[in-house]
């Protein structure tokens, strides 16, 4: 089932699945006896606390036989269960991944440690352009693992030429009832104010009131708000176009033909995730010793091979096939990525504004 | 031979003690924790500063999340009002069939318990989508209709057109009834079957209708059946959240999809604490009323 396999539906899924999950967070809260202590001489083993899907079939086994140190995965859904997690102390977990806005995040609230970058030396092999991020200024906190871009996803044979506007999915009713959006409200609004000509970042207030009367004028048109499977729905027949993630849409293009996929021309939205290590990680050296081998170009490229996600790892991409470096959708076109901003974190206030007003959207 | 609970304290306090435990830690103390969260201010990204405002309450009564709520209510009532109308007769049945059968008919009807729920949800989508089943058996019959009238050359029927059946507010009702049914069908059937058999022979011998039977001996003899299967299955029908998340379309959110988007995504713990409590709030009321409602029920008579 496709729909269980890619990233971004089983990140989801698993969540929906397991409802109460932030809730019940806030539970064991009182319950758990608090962060473990730190380690002393380190014991070779290490927590890793990944996404689903989202490492190769290999990796830590290799890692393993190369280090001695045994690494236990544990999955969580979305970056908001992340934070939850943390935020009440770390469980122990010696090496996370969290988005670029969420490295901001949890660096304000002190959730992660600086890397120290003599003991990554690997470093070398990612490409100069991920290494100073707005997020993360010259990779103090982060060492990054993947980048995904949003853009739409489409059906070729019921598309008219390739749809590379925002203004098909936000501001048009050509394609009625044949339209998916992510139901991400801050992703929504930050793209209808790149559609409109601005930056993703400081949106101005009278902005976001245009945005939110367009998207209700838009409302109508829209078949659903996904849950992140826009994918399964393209796939499906159930929409023609949808917004989603290029490495979501490029696994199902392996599976039709019929599927494209563009990033619109006025720019989007980039999201990267990064390997980090939380304050309180029992073991970090092990977990510098782990970032290091997962930025080695081989372990990369077995990476890259199972979840089919763009890598910033240069000397990783240069071992990869033909298919992979020269596809579109995995790869979007240099003069396009140019126009694309990472959503920067502007505070709980700024994302509590834009829940409501998709919420107001969406109850119009 | 019955005792007083003082006479036997210890056994008492020894049986009471750890489900009485339980409930205080892994309940009683996370709620009151949710609660004073409703009373608080968000400190920074990580800190909840419980100040004793009433402002979530406040922000809460605004005239857009009063209509969710009252769509929520609405959706529940409908699902609850199906599945009383489908659990009934299907309760009737089982209470009849053979004992043998029973058991069997019993288990079919739990049957989907077995399953999670996300994964029922799944099925249903691959049931109702666009190329779903129902439609492609659909398309089947229209086109073998379509080739009937084309050889008696009446004319054609023209294209199939595919009927939209996901994505709206009936298929989030449709999947709420799905899921609630056994809900509704089980205490409908302990109440049926306790049932004194001869009231309805005694009630058909002296001249009244099978309808009439059902209406006027057996629905009120089932009442405390059928008020506490409307009570468990509008509960939780009123609080879902991945029905509607999966299933809907743009404008069918409920109030359990705005809670769970204040936990997670807006990162806004005291305002969904306070949402969440206003939904606990109905839900005592919906008790409160069905408590009044058999206890009126048992006076006059």
């Amino acid at each position: 089932m496709s729909m269980l396999s890619g990233r971004g539906a089983s990140r989801r899924s698993l969540l929906t699945a397991f409802g109460a999950a932030a809730i019940g967070v806030s539970f064991s809260a009182c319950s758990q006896p608090g962060a473990a202590p730190a380690g002393g001489g380190e014991e070779p083993k290490l927590n890793f606390y990944n996404w689903d899907t989202y490492i190769g079939e290999t990796t830590l086994a290799d890692f393993k036989a190369a280090s001695g140190v045994d690494v236990n995965m544990s999955l969580f859904a979305t970056n908001d269960e992340l934070f939850a997690k943390l935020k009440a102390g770390n469980p122990g977990f010696d090496v996370i991944v969290p988005s670029n806005e969420f490295v901001s995040r949890m660096t304000e609230a002190k959730l992660i440690q600086s890397l120290d970058h003599s003991k990554i030396p690997n470093f070398k092999n990612i490409d100069p352009s991920f290494m100073n991020p707005d997020y993360d200024p010259s990779r103090k906190m982060s060492a990054p693992y993947t980048w995904l871009v949003l853009g739409i996803g489409y059906r070729k044979s019921k598309v008219k030429g390739v749809p590379d506007s925002w203004k098909w999915l936000f501001d048009s009713d050509a394609y009625k009832g044949k339209i998916a959006l992510l139901s991400e409200s801050a992703d929504l609004i930050r793209l209808a104010a790149k559609y409109k000509g601005h930056s993703v970042n400081n949106i101005p207030p009278e902005m976001i009131a245009e945005i939110e009367k367009m998207l209700i004028r838009q409302k109508p048109f829209v078949k659903a708000f996904h849950e992140d499977n826009g994918q399964d729905m393209l796939l499906s027949g159930e929409v023609d176009l949808v917004l989603e993630y290029n490495g979501d849409i490029a696994q199902i293009m392996t599976e039709d033909p019929d599927i494209g996929f563009v990033v619109p021309k006025e720019g989007s939205l980039i999201n990267s995730d990064n390997l980090c290590i939380p304050v309180g990680a029992p073991r970090p050296n092990n977990a510098h010793a782990f970032i290091n081998y997962l930025l080695d170009a081989e372990a990369g490229k077995e990476i890259s091979e199972t979840i089919l996600y763009p890598t910033p790892n240069a000397a990783a991409k240069a071992l990869m096939p033909e298919s992979y470096r020269n596809n579109p959708a995995i790869f979007p076109p240099a003069d396009v990525m140019a126009k694309c901003e990472y959503g920067a974190f502007e505070g709980a206030a700024k994302a509590s504004l834009y829940e409501e007003v998709v919420t107001r959207v969406r109850a119009a | 031979m019955e005792q007083h609970w003082k006479s036997a304290k210890g056994l008492f306090s020894a049986v009471l003690g750890p489900p009485l435990f339980w409930l205080v830690l892994f309940f009683m103390i996370p709620m009151g924790i949710v609660w004073l969260y409703s009373f608080g201010e968000n400190r920074g990204l990580t800190e909840i500063a419980l100040t004793g405002t009433f402002s979530n309450y406040l922000r809460a009564f605004d005239p857009l999340y009063l209509k969710i709520f009252v769509k929520s209510v609405g959706i529940a009532g409908l699902t609850t009002l199906i599945c009383l109308v489908i659990g009934f007769p299907v309760a009737l049945a089982i209470t009849f069939a053979p004992a043998k059968a029973k058991t069997w008919l019993l288990l079919a009807v739990m049957l989907p318990f077995w399953t999670n729920l996300l994964i029922r949800t799944y099925a249903l989508i691959a049931v109702l989508r666009t190329e779903g089943y129902v439609n492609q058996s659909l398309e089947w019959l229209w086109n073998g209709l379509d080739a009937v009238v084309g050889v008696l050359g009446v004319g054609a029927l023209g294209p199939f057109q595919p009927l939209e059946l996901l994505h709206n507010n009936f298929a989030v009702v449709l999947g709420l009834v799905y899921v609630h049914l056994p809900f509704m069908v089980l205490p409908l059937y302990s109440a049926l079957d306790r049932l004194d058999t001869s009231l309805i022979e005694a009630s058909l011998d002296l001249g009244a209708g099978h309808l009439r039977t059902l209406l006027v001996i057996v629905a009120p003899l089932a009442l405390p059946g059928i008020a506490s299967g409307v009570v468990i299955t509008f509960i939780p029908a009123l609080g879902s959240y991945l029905t509607p998340d999966l299933l809907g379309g743009p404008d069918s959110q409920m109030i359990a999809n705005i809670i769970e988007r204040q936990f997670k995504r807006a990162n806004d713990w005291p305002f969904g604490a306070a949402l969440s409590f206003l939904l606990m709030y109905m839900t005592f009321i919906a008790i409160a009323l069905q408590a009044m409602l058999s206890r009126r029920r048992r006076e006059p008579a």
